[in-house]
């Protein structure tokens, strides 16, 4: 399947673009797209291998499986207010 | 009624007033969170404020229903301004009505420091040395933090080396 995944603030920065698309096998979880997605190399790799991941606007485990059409964003540390 | 807003234009208060207070209500409390000219004593010219939009929303108004259901207020409303802001600019406010004061003051403590904790929003310093940084934020897990309860300090405050407004 295929996801667009959304970078914020210091994660976009560091990967140089807003979002990609990672193709991944079905029944792949966060954790399988966060491997994918720091193997990209250069700045990907140099995201955490813990990120707060939101998938459809929440903040989800590492274990959740992704589903094709899911809106999934990497989320540095907030800092709002 | 709460209302939750995130938005690029400038916060008004006329307008975050409006439709409140009504007949029931006896006290109404105003928060404005503004950007200050320094942080952690080095000065500061201004603030760029991100925010993943959808979500920051749906999590404002989550915030903003909470406040009303647990501290028993009758209207709750929460803007979020994102964007370039100079210092001075209101970034956050919050207008918080109700039959007594006492509730309603608590009702507006929990949900800036529930914005704090939770809303999906950065901000990009810019120092007047010519430097800049992403504030160091609160890392998001799955289980929400333990809501926000009197007597909690909220989130530590930077170092006050500096003197300056706020």
């Amino acid at each position: 399947m295929d996801l667009d995944v959304l970078f914020f603030a210091s994660y976009r920065e560091l990967v140089g673009t807003p979002s990609v698309r990672i193709t991944l096998p079905v029944d792949a979880t966060v954790s399988d797209l966060v491997e994918e997605v720091r193997a990209r190399g250069e700045g990907f790799s140099r995201l955490p291998d813990r990120p707060a991941v939101a998938v459809n606007r929440s903040v989800v485990p590492h274990a959740h499986r992704l589903e094709s059409g899911d809106e999934v964003a990497f989320l540095p540390p907030v800092a709002g207010g | 009624m709460g209302t939750a807003r995130i938005t690029s234009d400038p916060l008004l208060l006329e307008e975050l007033l409006l439709g409140s207070p009504t007949p029931t209500d006896g006290a109404q409390v105003v928060f404005v969170g503004v950007v200050r000219n320094h942080a952690e004593g080095r000065p500061v010219r201004g603030m760029r404020y991100e925010g993943y939009e959808p979500m920051a929303l749906e999590v404002l108004q989550a915030i903003v229903g909470e406040a009303e259901e647990r501290h028993e207020v009758g209207s709750v409303v929460a803007a979020h301004r994102l964007g370039e802001l100079e210092i001075g600019e209101a970034s956050v406010a919050i207008v918080v009505s109700g039959p007594h004061r006492d509730a309603a003051y608590r009702a507006s403590r929990y949900v800036i420091e529930e914005i704090k904790r939770r809303l999906p929003v950065w901000k990009h310093e810019h120092f007047v040395d010519g430097g800049e940084r992403w504030v160091p934020g609160t890392h998001l897990t799955p289980d929400s933090p333990a809501p926000y309860t009197p007597g909690d300090p909220g989130l530590p405050l930077p170092p006050r080396e500096v003197q300056g407004h706020g």
